[in-house]
């Protein structure tokens, strides 16, 4: 097997008297949907925060395709190859679909300090962005402001903002969260293509999904990794039957 | 060194004046999240009563009630016929809009009373000095306004802990669903706490006011200060109020007295007054800028 | 993935064209603005009436400064209560270097000797650069807040520079600077009050091309994003902080060269130019024109400046009134003039 891509090693993270992430360790594959799943307040939120940037871990690392990313910001992870979406849709709602990828796009070329060329007709912004809806099958939707679309549509265009960046690793968080039968399929379905593009840190409540998409799952419960396996060792271990059982 | 001291004293008062004004418009951010340029009005409103009032009846004290209850009144009607409309408002419109105020309240003030100053003298009964321990020589009046702002700070300080209203205040800071379904009157709660940070302004604005003539824009440059305060204090935190009063009002002070002095010792007199007054005017935004580059969310921020 | 399948990039349907401005009603809008501000002082110019002329530079510098404070709370989301500093500062640039090419003496003697000028050309520059300065300063360190804190920092800045006018004694204090002499251009004449209303309509004209070429670029795609959502962004790699401190000391550069002019035209500057009351006008005049929209801070200086001549004639309370225009318009009519005559603004 070749090296992870992402790997968290022994993540802490504490506030006050709770213990919010306790030594957690994952890693994440090329080729790979790795899912995470837990109850309510099991501590999903606060190691995605610690994953993507937004909250410093006490103790642990964080380690993206080899390098070590455990003290940097949101915007130098985003810049090394890590994408992710939202588990409440945060995209610019005035904005049309292509204007919300060509940020991700213009981001990745580094080059947002200049003034001059208007972005309308940037080929070099466009031709991506219209690649990464089209991965999606948003290329319907390019032109139209984001307040207008649909939940599950503002879902993909999430996962094509996350796409336009050319990461190395994606976390979605909890995608499928509010779509219907219908357009959880659907995503599932876009999923599935692309995680031998790129690898995929899946967290997610909708355990039809997790069971059909995931190679690999981990459980976690009180902060901490009870379980890991694929999905019949999950369905059969008798420690998350009871955590999810009992909750 | 009783300059020092008689200085020291002097910033203390102006701190104390200060804490007035900043421990209402942090109450209004706090509970509210609301931005209120128009409380400086407010403090315009308390002072013109009271010299009014003490004019025709001939007593500081009546007047000082009747200013207490007119800015007081008007903060409870101008909650009820604007601010509250502003509530779900982002911050822009809360600024033009109690701009507006001002404006309204400063021209219609102008309007009604002219442009000159009224005057407006302590009472006889706390006029005349007092002799503190170390031979310094004070004014009683400056001193009562020091008792005045302890007093209200002790107040609050009850207030907040120990009542039913501090309770509902309290719980409106930290989390304002919670409270409407606590089944808590919020529309009143609001309105009740909005007229006694008015109140609190009128109270500085009236006691100021025997101090300094009473006149049109008077709130402003208090207001600006008390936008320092609690700036520095952490917005929202009613001890960040009193500590961020206490420390603006005495750097302030001493600033403006010391620095001349200080240049004065390798400038000419009247240079050294010049630079020194120039810097001394910029103190307390320097030391403003400086406790914002270690703390961007003051001393004591209140909510993340 | 296939090149060929990539959709056409030509205009999509339902969007308008961009040369096709010319022919909505928010063009003709535009176009009637800067119609009006320019065909009205040329009429009164030859038909004697300077103060008309006058007027309308004013008109023009207001709005020019506002144009400055539009980039940074209309299409930066930065809601600078302190524009004042940089209108004022401008202003204050004019009337030094003024004052000591008026005397012969130099503005700064050590470690470099740095004479006065009355050329217009090096107090414009002078009043970009430092103005720029200025705002780099005060950013970088309001920036690190958000929301109130970040309107009262500004406020409080803005302040801090008043009083330092206010009491340093060499330039006026609270008295203030004289301009004797209009400073001067090389073979243009400032005197002349249509001269110089036309360098004014210039610069307006400079400030709003620049505006809108800014916003169309990468950078402001970068800014519009950091107002919309600045998670997105960071999400995206890119930090909101540097684009936002550039963004704010462009707009402090365009509203610092407002002032330049600003003092030249009356001749004059004092701290009332710096003054908190001026930062509150200037967020005025944004809002009664629209806020975010790029004319909007010439609809809002022309509709200011009218009120304040009409209204000011009638009464010397007439900022009562525009107190009372202004909470309606917030409270109201949000979009203000140019939502009224232009209609709502669409994002491409």
């Amino acid at each position: 097997m070749s090296d992870a891509v992402l790997k968290l090693a022994n993540l802490n993270k504490r506030f006050g008297a709770l213990q919010a992430t306790r030594d957690v360790s994952l890693d994440l594959y090329p080729g790979e949907i790795h899912a995470l799943i837990g109850p309510n307040g099991a501590g999903k939120s606060t190691l995605i925060g610690q994953i993507a940037g937004n909250l410093k871990p006490d103790a642990g690392s964080i380690v993206l395709a080899g390098r070590d990313i455990t003290s940097l910001s949101v915007a130098q992870r985003a810049r090394l190859g890590l994408g992710r979406s939202f588990q409440v849709s945060s995209l610019a709602e005035p904005l049309t679909v292509k204007r919300n990828v060509m940020i991700a796009v213009q981001a990745l070329q580094g080059h947002s300090f200049r003034f001059w060329k208007p972005v309308h007709r940037d080929e070099r912004l466009l031709v991506p962005a219209m690649e990464a809806l089209e991965r999606m099958a948003l290329t319907q939707r390019a032109d139209t402001p984001v307040a207008e679309l649909s939940h599950g549509e503002r879902r993909q265009v999430e996962v094509a903002c996350a796409l336009a960046l050319k990461p190395r690793a994606l976390l979605l968080d909890e995608p499928m969260a509010g779509l219907g039968p219908e357009g959880s399929a659907h995503l599932t379905e876009l999923l599935e293509a692309l995680k031998h593009e790129v690898p995929i840190l899946l967290i997610e409540h909708d355990m039809d999904a997790v069971f059909r998409l995931a190679d690999r799952i981990s459980v976690l419960v009180a902060g901490g990794v009870i379980a890991h396996g694929d999905s019949a060792a999950i369905r059969a271990n008798p420690q998350v039957r009871e955590a999810y059982l009992g909750d | 060194m009783t300059l020092l001291i008689e200085q020291l004293i002097n910033g203390l008062q102006l701190g104390t004046m200060l804490f007035l004004m900043a421990s209402g418009l942090t109450l209004v951010f706090g509970v509210m999240g609301l931005i209120n340029l128009a409380h400086g009005s407010f403090y315009m409103v308390g002072a013109y009563a009271t010299a009014l009032v003490t004019a025709t009846t001939g007593s500081f004290f009546i007047g000082l009630v009747a200013g207490l209850a007119a800015a007081a009144a008007v903060g409870a009607l101008v909650e009820l016929i604007v601010i509250r409309r502003l509530y779900h408002r982002p911050h822009l419109d809360q600024v033009l809009a109690t701009f507006a105020l001002i404006l309204i309240f400063s021209e219609g003030t102008r309007w009604l009373f002219g442009s000159s100053p009224l005057w407006l003298n302590p009472p006889a009964l706390l006029s005349g000095s007092v002799t503190l321990p170390g031979g310094l020589r004070y004014p009683i009046y400056r001193l009562m306004l020091i008792a005045v702002g302890v007093a209200v700070a002790v107040g609050m300080y009850f207030l907040i802990t120990r009542t039913r209203l501090g309770m509902r205040i309290r719980a409106g800071e930290s989390d304002r669903e919670m409270i409407g379904a606590l089944g808590v009157d919020i529309a009143r709660l609001y309105t009740l706490v909005f007229a006694m940070g008015a109140a609190l302004a009128g109270l500085a604005g009236a006691l100021v006011g025997a101090l300094q003539s009473v006149q049109v824009g008077m709130g402003e440059p208090v207001l600006i200060l008390a936008f320092v305060v609690i700036v520095i204090g952490g917005i929202g935190s009613i001890k960040g109020a009193l500590y961020g009063a206490i420390l603006v009002g005495v750097v302030d002070t001493l600033g403006r007295v010391f620095l001349p002095l200080f240049f004065r010792q390798f400038m000419s007199p009247s240079e050294a007054a010049g630079v020194g007054s120039a810097i001394a005017a910029m103190l307390i935004y320097i030391l403003m800028a400086v406790i914002l580059a270690f703390k961007p969310k003051g001393l004591f921020a209140a909510n993340e | 993935m296939n090149k060929s399948d990539t959709p056409t990039l030509a205009p999509q349907p339902g969007l308008p064209a961009p040369a096709a401005s010319w022919h909505d009603r928010k063009g003709l809008v535009q176009i009637g603005l800067l119609a009006v501000l320019l065909l009205v002082p040329l009429a009164a110019y030859f038909l004697g009436h300077v103060y008309y002329v006058n007027l309308a530079s004013r008109i023009t510098l207001v709005a020019m400064a506002a144009v400055g404070l539009n980039l940074a709370i209309g299409y930066g989301g930065m809601v600078s209560f302190g524009h004042a500093a940089y209108f004022g500062l401008g202003g204050y640039v004019a009337g030094i270097s003024a004052y000591h090419a008026f005397d012969f003496t130099p503005v700064i003697g050590w470690p470099v000797a740095i004479p006065g000028s009355d050329s217009m050309l090096a107090i414009w520059l002078a009043a970009i650069l430092l103005c720029g300065l200025l705002a780099l300063v005060i950013g970088a360190i309001s920036l690190r807040t958000t929301g109130v804190y970040f309107i009262m920092i500004t406020l409080a800045f803005a302040q801090m520079i008043y009083y330092f006018a206010n009491s340093w004694p060499t330039y006026g204090g609270e008295d203030g600077l004289p301009i004797y002499l209009r400073n001067s251009l090389p073979v243009i004449d400032t005197n002349d009050a249509l001269t110089f209303f036309l360098i004014c309509f210039g610069g307006l004209v400079l400030s709003l091309a620049l505006t809108s070429r800014i916003m169309k670029s990468r950078f402001g795609a970068a800014l519009t994003m950091a107002r919309l959502n600045d998670t997105r962004l960071a999400t995206a790699g890119i930090a909101p902080y540097p684009i936002r401190l550039v963004a704010f000391v462009i707009s402090a550069m365009i509203t610092g060269l407002a002032g330049a002019l600003y003092a030249d035209l009356n001749g004059f500057v004092s701290p009332t130019m710096l003054s908190w009351h001026m930062s509150g006008e200037l967020m005025v005049i944004v809002i009664l024109g629209g806020v975010g929209r790029l004319y909007g801070p010439l609809a809002g200086a022309i509709l200011f400046v009218m009120m304040e001549t009409l209204l000011g004639g009638l009464t010397e309370y007439w900022q009562l009134f525009l107190g009372l225009v202004l909470l309606f318009v917030v409270l109201f009519a949000k979009h203000g003039v140019m939502g009224w005559l232009a209609g709502r603004e669409r994002h491409e």
